[in-house]
C-alpha cells in the first residue's frame, strides 16, 4: 500500500479536482435523484419514501405523462432524420471543393451554435406566429397564413424545421468523414461509369456509415433532450393544447413550478432509460449496417 | 482495342501551364511506358487520357474519335491506380462485378466475366474476401481484374507497382508483361523509375520533364542515344558519368580534351561545337585497356555479385563510377588504370543537345 502510495500519489493528486467535480457535482446528485424518486419532495419538508408509487402514478393514471411521451417521440422521429439528412445534403454541397469554404462552414454553422439560445427560439415565435413573416411572404403569394404556432395540429412541425435548421454540428461531422472518402474512389468509380445516384448510395453511404451511426447515436440524445426552444416557444406550458408538452418542459414544470421534486426525479429516470434503450438498439443493430457484412445485391 | 494520338495538348491550371503543346501517337496494341521524375506531368497527362482532368488546348483522339468532351465513363478505357482504388465495403467478387453492372449486362455474362477474370488473374480463392483481408499483392491483383473484366479499349496504369515491396514488384512485372501479350491491348503505363521503364515489356518509352517531351525511343534507343543531357542522365543505372571537356579543330576532325584523360578525335561533328558534354556509362570504361585512359583512386567498392562498382576519383578530383565484372578483388585506396573507346562516349553541346557523330551514321 504504502509502495503503491508512493508511485501513484502524485497522479491522485492531479486528479483530485476532477474526482471532486464528479463525485459532487455529477455522481452525487445523479444517486440523490434516484433516491428521490422514490420519495414526495417539495424543497420545503423532508422528502418521504413513497416506494414505486411515482412510478405507477406515472405509467396508470398520468395522461400528461403519455402525452408528453408522444409529443416527444413524435419530434424525435421527424426531426432527427430530418436533420441528419439537411446535414448530409449541405456537407456534400460543400464537399464539392468550393472556394473559401471556411467562411461557408461557419455560416452554414451559425444556427447551430444560436439555436439552442433563447434569441433563435424568440426569432423563431416571430417567423411562424399569425402575423410573422413566414405568412407574410405567404400572404405576397395570395395566401391566406395560419398561426402555425398557435395551432396544435401544426405547431410540432415549426420545431422539427428549426430542428432542421440546426444542422450544423453533425454537417461538420459529415463533411469530415466525406474528406475521409479517398476520391480514388470516385474516380474509378467514373471511369466505370457509374451515375451519381449510384456512387452515392453504393460508395458515399456504405463508407459513410460509422459517421451517419455516430452522428444517429448523438442526435438522437440530443433531442430527446431538446428543452429550450420548446419551452419558450410555448412559453413555458407545452401550449398549445399541451402539443408542444416535450418530456423536458413537463419534467421542468413538475419539479419547478409544482415542486414536485420526487415525481420528476422519478420523470427523469424514465427519460434516461428511454435514451438508453434508443441508444442500445443503434449499437445492437449497427453491427448489420455499420459494417455492411450482411451486404447483398 | 485502339490507337490513341495527342495533338498540342496543354494543361494549364489559371495562369500557371503545367503542359504546353504536346504531341505524341500511340499505335494500336502498342505498350508505351511514360517515364520522368516526380511533378513532370505524366500522372496529369494519364488523368487527362482518362478524362479526369479537361484538357485546355489541343485534342486527343481515341481510335478515331475526338473524346476532349467526352465523359471518363465514354472512353472505353480502363485504369489502374497506384492505391488500387477497391471499394473496401465490397468483397472481391463485388468489386469486379461493379462496373459491369453499371454496363446493365445480364447478371449471367457478369458471373462469367468475373469468374474468367479471376482465373486468369489466380485469384479465385479470394472472391469473397473483402479488400482488407489481401495482401498488397492480391489487391494489385484484384484492381488489375476490376480493369480487365471491362473489356476495354485501352489500359491506364497509374505507377501500379510502387507499393509493393521489390519483389513482388518485379513478380507483377512479369505478370503483366503476360497479360499484356495475352491481351494485346494498348496499354499506358506510369512510373517515375526509369529501372522499370526500361525493364517492364515497353515498345516506347516516354520520357517527360516539367510537361515537355524530351524523347520517345525503344528502351534501347534511349540508352544507346539519348537525345539529350537530361535523358542520358535520367536513364540507365548505375548513372552515368559526364565530362566538361573542350572540343576543337583538329586534323583528321574534332579534338576532344578533357581533363584528367588523354585527348581523343572523333570524325564528323556536324555542328560548330566548343564546349560539350562527354557521357560515359559506367559499363563502357574497361580496366587497364581502352584507347582513352587514365590512372584514378578507389573510394569506395560495392560489390554487386555479377558486378562490381568501383567509385573513384580522378587527379583533378572528379568522382566517376566504373562498371566492371565481379571476378578480380579491389580495395578502398587502391590505384586503378581504366579507359574507353572513343565510339561509347556520347556527346552534347552547351545546350544539352545530342551532337552526332561520325561513328553514329555509320552505325545506321
Amino acid at each position: 500500500m504504502k509502495r503503491f502510495l508512493a508511485r501513484n500519489a502524485p497522479g491522485y493528486i492531479f486528479l483530485t479536482p476532477w474526482f471532486l467535480g464528479f463525485f459532487l457535482l455529477a455522481l452525487g446528485p445523479i444517486l440523490a435523484s434516484l433516491y428521490l424518486s422514490f420519495t414526495r419532495y417539495d424543497m420545503v419538508s423532508d422528502p418521504r419514501w413513497v416506494g414505486l408509487k411515482n412510478y405507477d402514478y406515472m405509467f396508470t393514471r398520468d395522461r400528461r405523462f403519455w402525452k408528453a411521451l408522444n409529443v416527444t417521440f413524435t419530434y424525435v422521429f421527424l426531426s432527427v432524420p430530418a436533420r441528419l439528412a439537411m446535414a448530409l445534403g449541405v456537407a456534400m454541397l460543400l464537399d464539392k471543393g468550393l472556394r473559401s469554404i471556411g467562411v461557408y462552414r461557419a455560416i452554414f454553422y451559425l444556427p447551430s451554435l444560436l439555436g439552442a439560445s433563447i434569441a433563435i427560439a424568440i426569432l423563431w415565435r416571430e417567423l411562424f406566429e399569425i402575423d410573422g413573416v413566414i405568412n407574410g411572404i405567404l400572404g405576397l403569394f395570395g395566401i391566406e397564413g395560419i398561426g402555425w404556432i398557435s395551432q396544435p395540429s401544426t405547431s410540432l412541425y415549426t420545431l422539427v424545421i428549426l430542428a432542421m435548421w440546426q444542422f450544423g454540428s453533425p454537417m461538420l461531422i459529415f463533411l469530415a468523414g466525406l474528406r475521409g472518402i479517398p476520391r480514388d474512389l470516385y474516380e474509378a468509380a467514373e471511369i466505370d461509369g457509374t451515375s451519381k445516384p449510384r456512387q452515392f448510395f453504393r460508395i458515399t453511404l456504405p463508407l459513410l456509415a460509422p459517421v451517419i451511426f455516430f452522428n444517429l447515436v448523438l442526435q438522437t440524445i440530443e433531442s430527446f433532450k431538446t428543452f429550450s426552444s420548446a419551452f419558450i416557444i410555448s412559453n413555458g406550458t407545452g401550449a398549445p393544447a399541451d402539443s408542444l408538452l416535450f418530456y423536458t418542459v413537463y419534467l421542468f414544470n413538475e419539479a419547478f413550478k409544482f415542486f414536485r421534486m420526487g415525481y420528476a426525479s422519478a420523470l427523469a429516470w424514465v427519460l434516461l432509460i428511454i435514451i438508453a434503450f434508443f441508444t442500445a438498439i443503434s449499437f445492437l443493430t449497427s453491427k448489420y449496417w455499420v459494417h455492411y457484412e450482411n451486404d447483398r445485391d | 482495342m485502339a490507337g490513341l494520338s495527342l495533338r498540342n495538348v496543354g494543361k494549364s491550371y489559371g495562369a500557371v501551364s503545367v503542359m504546353k503543346g504536346l504531341t505524341l501517337d500511340i499505335v494500336d496494341g502498342e505498350f508505351l511506358v511514360l517515364v520522368g521524375p516526380s511533378g513532370c506531368g505524366k500522372s496529369t497527362l494519364l488523368r487527362m487520357i482518362a478524362g479526369l482532368e479537361d484538357i485546355t488546348d489541343g485534342t486527343i483522339t481515341i481510335g478515331d474519335k475526338i473524346v476532349n468532351d467526352l465523359p471518363a465513363s465514354k472512353r472505353e478505357l480502363a485504369m489502374v491506380f497506384q492505391s488500387y482504388a477497391l471499394y473496401p465495403h465490397m468483397s472481391v467478387r463485388k468489386n469486379l462485378a461493379f462496373g459491369l453492372q453499371n454496363m446493365k449486362l445480364p447478371k449471367a455474362e457478369i458471373d462469367a466475366r468475373v469468374n474468367e477474370a479471376a482465373r486468369v488473374l489466380q485469384i479465385e480463392p479470394l472472391l469473397e474476401r473483402k479488400p482488407r483481408q489481401l495482401s498488397g499483392g492480391q489487391k494489385q491483383r484484384v484492381a488489375i481484374g476490376r480493369s480487365i473484366v471491362r473489356e476495354p479499349k485501352l489500359f491506364l496504369f497509374d505507377e501500379p507497382l510502387s507499393n509493393l515491396d521489390a519483389e513482388l514488384r518485379v513478380q507483377m512485372r512479369v505478370e503483366l508483361a503476360s497479360l499484356y501479350n495475352k491481351l494485346g491491348t494498348t496499354m499506358i503505363y506510369v512510373t517515375h523509375d526509369q529501372v522499370e521503364a526500361m525493364t517492364t515489356m515497353a515498345s516506347r518509352i516516354v520520357v517527360l520533364r516539367k510537361g515537355t517531351i524530351e524523347q520517345v525511343g525503344t528502351p534501347q534507343e534511349l540508352y544507346t542515344r539519348p537525345a539529350n543531357l537530361f535523358v542520358a542522365g535520367f536513364i540507365g543505372s548505375p548513372k552515368i558519368n559526364m565530362f566538361e571537356a573542350k572540343a576543337t579543330k583538329g586534323a583528321g576532325g574534332i579534338h576532344i580534351s578533357m581533363a584528367d584523360f588523354s585527348g581523343f578525335e572523333i570524325k564528323g561533328l556536324e555542328r560548330n561545337v566548343d564546349r560539350v558534354t562527354v557521357c560515359i556509362r559506367p559499363e563502357a570504361f574497361v580496366l587497364g585497356a581502352g584507347s582513352v585512359t587514365v590512372e584514378a583512386k578507389i573510394d569506395l567498392v560495392e560489390y554487386l555479385g555479377s558486378e562490381i562498382l568501383l567509385h573513384t576519383s580522378l587527379p583533378s578530383g572528379q568522382k566517376v563510377l566504373v562498371q566492371t565484372n565481379g571476378k578480380e578483388k579491389y580495395a578502398m585506396g587502391q590505384s586503378v588504370n581504366f579507359g574507353f573507346e572513343p565510339s561509347d562516349v556520347h556527346i552534347f553541346d552547351h545546350n544539352g543537345d545530342r551532337v552526332p557523330f561520325e561513328h553514329e551514321a555509320l552505325e545506321e
